[in-house]
């Protein structure tokens, strides 16, 4: 059974169609990324997997069940999200223990300190940092209370929207690192939203290239070392990366 | 304390709302106007907790023989017609004053909060039909509508708080939609949908804080107009009846005799424009230091 499995879906926007007959299959435990242009499309089908873009067709299978048009409870236990941008993602109110407390009290999970303590270590971050507000912490710092609220349900699936665009290079590098090893940890399954390829490399197993809306190709990572792409979008893609 | 209080790495809840709260309060007492806005509410609150010690004679009881009696070290504000004093009338009209003002406020606010949250965050028809609701009472002028208000629910202070309340929210709720829709696409709102969280508990915690500052502020400077109006109703006979001693209605008693004993309409007249004033500078003091937009970040 694989984690995530697209076939033949379509996502509009009020109305207005922007991603045409997708398919692509994410095995358990692989990290799966999809690359393209600003605009092709990547971010939406991430968030149609997520609930978050209601407006699709066709067929969305998340672990053996099928997708669902707007986030609940059962979805959220499976499959969570990381966004882009770690200083719109957090509530500027309220206190990276309340963000990370949060999770367990909407599903009525117990022993709750003892959690937050143990997702902050698996984050890297010291529990000083606890009772802070997010306009004292760092972007890196942010995006790893981030992470760690996507971790707090102990979901299988993981979405990745540019998790590393936002941030400066040394801490962009950090931030892949603790993700790497996360997923070793808890087996994670990675879907990945990144126009840098470098961090495709790094982090991923497969790539899927996104040309406006649709998928031009499904491609191992070892292709950004060799260039063995077969479309002409891809090839083009790959070029302007300056790796040739 | 200082230092437990200014910890950048607080150790608990109960020491990060706290720390927080130390450093509005610090951002508020820089600056001299709002400490005197706050004085002057201070005072009013105070003066309002213990009228019956601090006024010298009864508010109600006549004194024919002492009927319109100048200022003096006996009656600091003078007499009125009915040889009431009016120092004690005005120290007992701060009750009134303060009673409609937080009962103002109390329905108001939130009123006006949860409609905009709920309108804001939801959209479509929800939106369409509250905002219509919004405009029609936002298309009325304020006194008129108060004034309509009293009328038919007859004369009283506790329909002029009802009427004030009514024509109060509409903007309110205007203020709260349009920061609601500044957040509802936000990612940290669609981040915690994803854990799976209510509706209800998105507005509530999420939505709900972040409205709430602008509505403080928007409240504070709004008192000296709910202020003004209840005074206004006062004034036309449909608020406080007598022998209460509210201080639009002590202006209105007042006016006959304006030209002759000028201190029976002044002296209400200040109380009102002090307890506005102070009302003013407060609000503005609150959105220096609470409003994310302004210039100085917390």
């Amino acid at each position: 059974m694989s984690a995530i499995s697209l076939r033949g879906v379509d996502i509009a926007y009020a109305g207005q169609r922007v991603v045409h007959g997708v398919s692509f299959e994410v095995g358990k435990g692989e990290s799966f990324a999809l690359v393209g242009e600003s605009g092709s499309g990547k971010s939406t089908v991430l968030r149609a997997i997520a609930g978050l873009a209601p407006e699709w067709i066709g067929e969305i299978t998340l672990l053996g069940q099928p997708g669902s048009h707007r986030p609940n409870r059962t979805l959220a236990r499976h499959c969570q999200m990381v966004f882009q941008d770690p200083y719109g993602s957090l509530h500027p109110r309220k206190t990276v223990d309340a963000v990370l407390t949060e999770p367990l009290a909407i599903h009525g999970i117990g022993n709750r300190d003892a959690r937050v303590e143990r997702v902050l270590a698996d984050v890297g971050l010291d529990r000083r940092f606890r009772f802070r507000y997010p306009h004292q912490l760092s972007g890196g710092q942010r995006q790893r209370v981030a992470i760690a609220r996507a971790l707090m349900l102990e979901p299988e699936v993981l979405l990745l929207d540019e998790p590393t665009s936002a941030l400066d290079v040394s801490v962009q590098a950090e931030i892949l690192n603790l993700l790497k090893r996360l997923r070793a940890e808890h087996g994670l399954t990675y879907l990945m939203v990144t126009h840098n390829l470098p961090v495709v490399s790094f982090l991923c197993e497969r790539i899927g290239v996104m040309n406006k809306g649709r998928i031009v190709e499904i491609a191992p990572a070892t292709a950004l070392h060799d260039g063995a792409f077969s479309d002409p979008y891809s090839q083009a893609l790959y070029a302007a990366s300056g790796r040739e | 304390m200082r230092a437990w209080l200014l910890d950048e790495s607080p150790a608990s809840r109960r020491q990060a709302a706290a720390g927080r709260a130390y450093r509005v309060t610090l951002d508020l007492l820089h600056n001299p106007l709002t400490v005197l806005g706050g004085l002057i509410i201070l005072a009013l609150i105070l003066t309002a907790m213990f009228a019956p010690w601090i006024a010298p004679e009864s508010p109600v009881g006549q004194n024919l023989s002492n009927r319109l009696l100048p200022p003096s070290a006996d009656h600091w504000m003078g007499t009125d017609e009915l040889g009431r004093d009016i120092f004690s009338r005005v120290v007992y009209g701060a009750r009134i004053t303060l009673l409609i003002v937080a009962l103002v406020a109390v329905i108001a606010a939130p009123v006006g909060l949860i409609v905009g949250a709920v309108s804001g965050y939801f959209g479509g028809w929800a939106d369409r039909v509250l905002m219509g609701i919004t405009d029609i009472f936002l298309s009325m002028p304020k006194l008129i509508l108060a004034l309509a208000f009293a009328a038919a629910l007859g004369p009283g202070i506790e329909n002029a708080i009802i009427a004030i309340a009514i024509t109060t929210w509409p903007p309110y709720a205007r203020i709260a939609r349009a920061e609601t829709l500044t957040l509802r696409n936000s990612e940290f709102i669609a981040a915690t949908r994803l854990l799976g969280a209510s509706h209800t508990r998105l507005i509530a915690s999420h939505i709900l804080p972040l409205c709430s500052s602008s509505m403080i502020i928007r409240v504070t400077l709004d008192m000296a107009g709910i202020i003004l109006t209840a005074a206004g109703l006062g004034f036309l006979g449909l608020g406080a009846q007598p022998p209460l001693p509210e201080w639009g209605a002590m202006i209105s008693r007042g006016r006959s005799f304006i030209l002759d004993q000028w201190w029976v309409a002044t002296m209400p007249g200040f109380a009102i424009i002090v307890v506005s004033l102070g009302f003013c500078f407060l609000g503005d003091g609150l959105r220096d230091v609470l409003d994310p937009k302004s210039a100085r970040k917390s």
